[in-house]
């Protein structure tokens, strides 16, 4: 008996949280079109974001590129067909490894940045001040960052899908010598433009539940330094179990 | 304000960097010709069959490439499928009677050209047609073939046991 109602009570604490959580995202996408109107406070995030992961996703990208184009020459080479090499690295980063390993970065670089940032307002009240001031916190830090990151990560995905393509086409052709032309003609024979799509949709979507939960965590953090540090390390690792498990239903959806 | 124009900067840089990116994947699927610049000159090829050929697939003389096939159309008169390559100009040394081939590379691999030199003292010249061609094997035709000729066979085998029991 008593481990039923313990376990009444988790299964209400779980579904109450979940229940924040989709109010929350509630509150953000009323805030959302409004936001636009401060621009200048979007592009800030929009760097935060984006433009300071840059250097971390292209180096990413690089170097999975290079690994994919090793392991799928390996692999290929078996069945006499490296030309194929081309089409199996490109559809490979932009179907799943572009989005889901941009996400994963996205959350452990600008996730836990947002995270901690907002974690710290609440633990030093600077958000309490705003509210004395009515300005609405949720609007006024919340809802740039959360547009902030969606804007950023189709861009930064599609960045690392290119950069790894090179990474590939890198290894492949220049070290492993597989022919230049056939490596782009059956590409280009096998990548249709729905391919490239599948990926932006994901990463869009990646983008709303990663900048979600950084925003949602850091919001509502416990104010101390410990509490802080807690949301920070929950991004992470909710955001990573919510984008590998979102990635199975997206292309079992869009296959 | 210094500030929040690096920002701005840094801000733009991205996105354009991150449209550039998409623009890049997007452009991959249109077939983009591989050019060799103006040191380069076209042959023209008729096949009956030209399998899974496609555009930018190598053409090699003795397993070296020497240029890439440029254009494939098919040719409503001839009914063939016309195939334009474009060959570097320093491989222009090529005999007027040597004939081209389609061969596989690897079990799964994508097709290419292959030319074999011919016994001409003149040499091909640009826009010139190679006449002596010779099509893709395409697997269905190799297996029935195949299969007729073990059915030719077995028939032979049948009916000269046939003739052994009448003797």
């Amino acid at each position: 008996m008593e481990l039923l109602r313990e376990l009444w009570e988790a299964f209400r604490g779980a579904m109450v949280t979940i229940g924040d959580v989709v109010l929350f995202l509630g509150r953000l996408l009323a805030y959302t079109p409004a936001s636009f109107r401060r621009f200048g406070l979007i592009v800030h995030q929009i760097y935060n974001a984006g433009a300071l992961s840059l250097v971390i996703i292209m180096l990413c990208g690089l170097f999975v590129g290079m690994v994919l184009g090793l392991q799928g020459f390996d692999l290929l080479q078996r069945f006499g067909s490296e030309q194929s090499l081309g089409a199996a690295a490109a559809l490979g980063l932009l179907k799943e490894l572009g989005p889901v390993v941009t996400a994963l970065l996205f959350s452990g670089r600008a996730g836990t940045a947002l995270a901690s940032e907002i974690g710290l307002m609440r633990a030093t009240d600077q958000l309490s001040a705003m509210q004395m001031m009515a300005v609405d916190p949720v609007r006024r830090v919340c809802v740039p960052r959360f547009v902030g990151g969606i804007i950023a990560m189709p861009l930064l995905a599609a960045i690392f899908s290119a950069i790894g393509i090179y990474g590939a086409q890198l290894v492949g052709v220049q070290m492993m010598g597989v022919d230049s032309g056939q490596f782009w003609s059956q590409m280009r024979a096998s990548v249709e433009v729905r391919d490239v799509m599948e990926g932006v949709i994901k990463s869009c979507v990646f983008g709303v539940t990663c900048s979600l939960i950084a925003v949602y965590e850091g919001y509502n953090a416990i104010p101390t330094a410990e509490g802080v540090g807690r949301a920070t390390t929950r991004t992470v690792v909710i955001s990573a179990v919510v984008t590998l498990l979102l990635d199975y239903m997206l292309t079992a959806a869009l296959l | 304000m210094r500030q929040t124009r690096a920002i701005e900067l840094s801000t733009g840089l991205f996105a354009l960097l991150g449209f550039a990116a998409l623009f890049f994947l997007l452009t991959q699927i249109t077939n983009r010709e591989v050019r060799f610049g103006d040191s380069s000159y076209q042959l023209l090829a008729k096949f009956e069959n030209i399998g899974s050929l496609k555009v930018g697939a190598p053409v090699s003389m003795s397993g070296v490439t020497i240029g890439r096939v440029e254009k494939i159309e098919f040719d409503s008169t001839e009914y063939k499928a016309a195939v334009t390559l474009r060959i570097e100009t320093r491989y222009s040394r090529i005999p007027d009677d040597s004939d081209a081939s389609i061969f596989t590379a690897g079990l799964l691999g994508g097709q290419y050209i292959g030319i074999g030199p011919g016994g001409s003292e003149t040499y091909f010249k640009d826009k010139d047609q190679i006449h002596f061609t010779q099509s893709a094997i395409v697997l269905e035709n190799l297996i029935s073939k195949f299969l007729f000729s073990l059915a030719g066979k077995d028939k032979a085998q049948e009916s000269q046991g046939a003739e052994a029991k009448t003797e």
